[in-house]
């Protein structure tokens, strides 16, 4: 671009949130049966702040008995109350849980943004919004769940296990209860290690609501906690979002047993863009598919094919969109890119991006300054890239986007499904015939036409292949959290 | 002057995506403007105004307290810059430049039967001719909207090139009349064919038209700014005008400027507001910066 004379400049001034109101305690035991209880083996663990490195918080990390403990509060919730009680009444239960999390959102966006590392502008416009956006719509659900499937019975199926990751702690701990709870399931929940404070606030928040106690329990703690939770053998179903690796192990484990499984994995979504789209907002949607949330998300746009004709424009607009992305403190308001989740996560994009400079392609990165502390990755993106490489066909779950150009559109369908993943794609063009084209030909739960990341709860959400089974929101989510029978 | 012939130029219709681009917006307007950057913005917007009276009721009265005006913004306030330039009617140009041309005011004259610009191109012609010999700094033109919408485009388009030819040295600020062009995609090509005509300015409103100015409007503008530079080169310079009353508001179109054409284009030599209330509201922000309290409407002056 032209450069600016030197009285042009013009640069934000710091525009933090403040944090004042906002209470994280020192320690936090397990919550089970409706109240915080130490864990058995005394055993806590750090949870950190990845934009400082600094500690937040002790957590409790939860052992075989402790997770046994939480199976059985369940349990007995679900036989002497939850299932007992009449739908309509599960249904005031949620709609309260959704207004209290509207009233606290500032709280906890806040300290999702702290936990976590994300920008609070998406903490406080996407994820905190989205969460009572669940709870709100599966409390409609509750008492009118025959009306959802007709001419079938439908009812619960008992104590459910779920296991959440680290980079929406508390929109996914909503994906997973409250469409739980409004089916008339009891649940135990286990959050990431990395992030566990907002389920822990939200522990709290079901105290407040009355929630009747072991409906849901929240045990902390890491890989081993969660395979105690998918082994226990009182368990009816387990929901599992994560990675690819660890769903397989999941499968396996519960392999010949009765217990009902829903996967939702990784993903390296094709993002095409086509010669006739609307460019600059096509620029937009690539930048929000692959750098929202660090790149931080399943279903984030990782691969971008563009039409070759245009592609040298493209990249242009693209590298200068990415250098206004505002890098830094993720509780200023005009963050647009935050801290990445956690030391090993950036180690890991490291490696990726080692592996894209050692096969040779250009890299290009944002031209911002990145703190000294904290764990950061500027907005990346490789060109030229090729299919058979390993940045195109790993998730890097980074804020890494690498391109590739094509010529036809059978050829970037075919490239775009050539991968083991399968939960989402992005297809950009003005032309409504080749949408249709392109949706039914992609392998991937979720197209998007001329927007990307678009979430919301009536929606069914979910992958092909090794992006996992099972989906979550709308009808098709509710299915998975209930017995259909004639 | 050579002629170049319309369908000899490498410019298509481009789709632009109208979600998209409100989403944009949006994003803008999430910015959060505090302290030392909101001080130097409202500073910044208020010299890139284009303080305009363009009433069928306008005096020489009128004009000169508005003149007044454009150089001292505030009774009390010390350190204001001036705005960008007068805009007035073309009879008013000779009296506006003896008021504001010691001060670097520039003056800039409506022009080519503004606002519907339904007249003949000799009167037109003539009009623009006669504003820059008054003393004129800038031409404001508006296109022929109605030649664009019967596809007459190198009507509109040849039309420009004359009037630019008629500017001598005056800067030509082409006015798309974004309100009565129907959508962004026909924004997006007005815009191509002004620039490529030779504006200098291209400029969404009248005035007299609502909508005027919106965020939206302005970004697929400012957008076909961008493509013309990265294809060229050259920059050209970008006047929203009308609608835009508020401070937040203007800094915002600020922010939107910084972030799809970069700091180059934040001066007035690229960037103006066409406005006539908004000086008042930038003002009172600058004096709430200062004093911590909003004074009253009462002590900003309505010229």
């Amino acid at each position: 671009m032209a450069k600016a004379k030197k009285d042009n400049d013009w640069n934000l001034a710091p525009a933090p949130e403040s944090t004042g109101h906002v209470k994280i305690d020192k320690k936090y035991d397990l919550f089970i049966g409706g109240k915080f209880v130490p864990p058995t083996a005394k055993k806590y663990f750090e949870t950190v702040n990845p934009a400082t490195e600094k500690i937040l918080s002790q957590v409790a990390e939860a052992g075989q008995k402790d997770v046994d403990k939480a199976v059985k509060a369940a349990r007995k919730a679900y036989d002497t109350v939850w299932s007992k009680m009449p739908p309509v009444e599960r249904s005031k239960y949620i709609f309260r849980i959704a207004r209290l999390i509207q009233e606290r959102a500032r709280e906890f966006a806040i300290i999702e943004s702290i936990d976590g590392g994300k920008p609070i502008r998406e903490s406080r416009d996407v994820d905190v919004p989205l969460a009572a956006a669940h709870f709100f719509y599966h409390a409609g659900w509750a008492d009118k769940l025959n009306y959802a499937f007709p001419n079938a019975e439908v009812s619960s199926l008992g104590v459910v296990g779920q296991i959440i990751p680290w980079n929406f702690p508390l929109l996914m701990a909503a994906w997973k209860i409250a469409p739980a709870l409004a089916c008339g399931n009891t649940v135990v929940l286990k959050p990431a290690e990395t992030t566990p404070l907002t389920a822990l606030k939200l522990a709290e928040l079901f105290m407040d609501a009355g929630l009747p106690d072991g409906v849901v329990n929240i045990i902390t703690g890491a890989g081993s906690t969660g395979q105690a939770l998918v082994e226990h053998s009182d368990i009816d179903k387990i929901a599992f979002t994560g990675s690819t690796q660890v769903g397989k192990m999941i499968k396996r484990s519960l392999a010949g047993k009765s217990t009902r499984l829903t996967l939702e994995l990784g993903g390296k979504a094709a993002n095409i863009i086509f010669e006739d789209s609307a460019i600059d907002q096509a620029v937009e949607g690539v930048v929000n598919g692959i750098y929202f949330n660090q790149g931080h998300v399943c279903c984030a746009g990782s691969r971008l094919f563009v039409e070759e004709s245009i592609s040298s424009e493209f990249i242009r607009k693209l590298k200068h969109r990415m250098d206004h992305l505002i890098l830094g403190d993720p509780l200023d308001k005009n963050t647009d890119i935050g801290a990445i989740n956690s030391e090993g996560q950036l180690n890991t994009i490291q490696s990726y991006l080692e592996a894209g400079e050692k096969d040779g392609f250009e890299m290009y990165q944002s031209n911002v300054a990145v703190p000294k502390k904290g764990f950061w990755c500027r907005p990346t993106l490789f060109t030229h890239v090729s299919q058979s490489s390993v940045i195109s066909k790993e998730e890097i779950f980074g804020p890494v986007l690498a391109m590739q150009t094509f010529r036809t559109i059978d050829e970037v369908i075919d490239k775009a499904n050539n991968t083991p993943y399968g939960l989402s794609a992005g297809v950009w063009t003005d032309k409504g015939s080749k949408i249709f084209n392109l949706t039914t030909k992609l392998k991937a739960g979720v197209v998007w036409a001329n927007t990307f990341n678009k979430f919301d709860p009536t929606s069914p959400f979910g992958g092909y292949k090794e992006s996992g089974f099972g989906r979550e929101g709308g009808l098709h989510g509710l299915s998975a959290y209930l017995k259909i029978t004639g | 002057m050579t002629k170049v012939d319309f369908n000899s130029l490498d410019i298509r219709r481009k789709a632009v995506d109208q979600v998209g681009v409100e989403e944009r917006c949006a994003r803008f307007k999430s910015r959060s403007i505090k302290k030392d950057a909101k001080i130097q913005g409202l500073k910044m917007a208020l010299n890139m105004i284009d303080l305009t009276t363009l009433e069928g009721k306008d005096t020489e009265g009128k004009v000169r307290q508005l003149c007044h005006k454009a150089s001292h913004l505030h009774y009390s306030y010390d350190g204001l810059p001036t705005v960008a330039a007068v805009c007035v009617y073309p009879s008013f140009v000779k009296l506006a430049k003896s008021l504001v041309s010691n001060k670097g005011i520039k003056v800039a004259s409506v022009a080519t039967a503004f606002p519907s610009g339904q007249s003949f191109l000799k009167y037109k012609i003539a009009e623009t001719e006669e504003a820059v010999q008054e003393g004129a700094d800038e031409i404001d033109m508006v296109i022929s909207r109605g030649k664009f919408h019967q596809g007459e485009y190198s009507y509109v388009f040849d039309e420009i090139a004359s009037v630019k030819e008629a500017c001598g040295k005056a800067r030509l600020k082409v006015i798309l009349e974004t309100g009565e062009l129907g959508n962004l995609d026909a924004v997006y090509y007005a815009s191509q064919i002004a620039i490529e005509a030779g504006a200098d300015f291209i400029k969404t409103s009248t005035g007299k038209i609502k909508p005027a100015a919106t965020m939206p409007v302005s970004l697929v503008m400012l957008e076909a700014i961008r493509d013309h530079y990265f294809r060229t080169g050259k920059m050209v310079g970008m006047k929203p005008a009308g609608g835009i009353s508020n401070a937040k508001l203007a800094l915002h179109y600020l922010i939107m400027v910084k972030e799809t054409l970069g700091e180059a284009w934040l001066n007035n030599q690229w960037f103006r507001f066409g406005a006539s209330s908004l000086a008042n509201d930038l003002l009172k922000q600058l004096v709430k910066q200062e004093s911590g309290m909003y004074q009253s409407a009462n002590y900003f002056a309505l010229d």
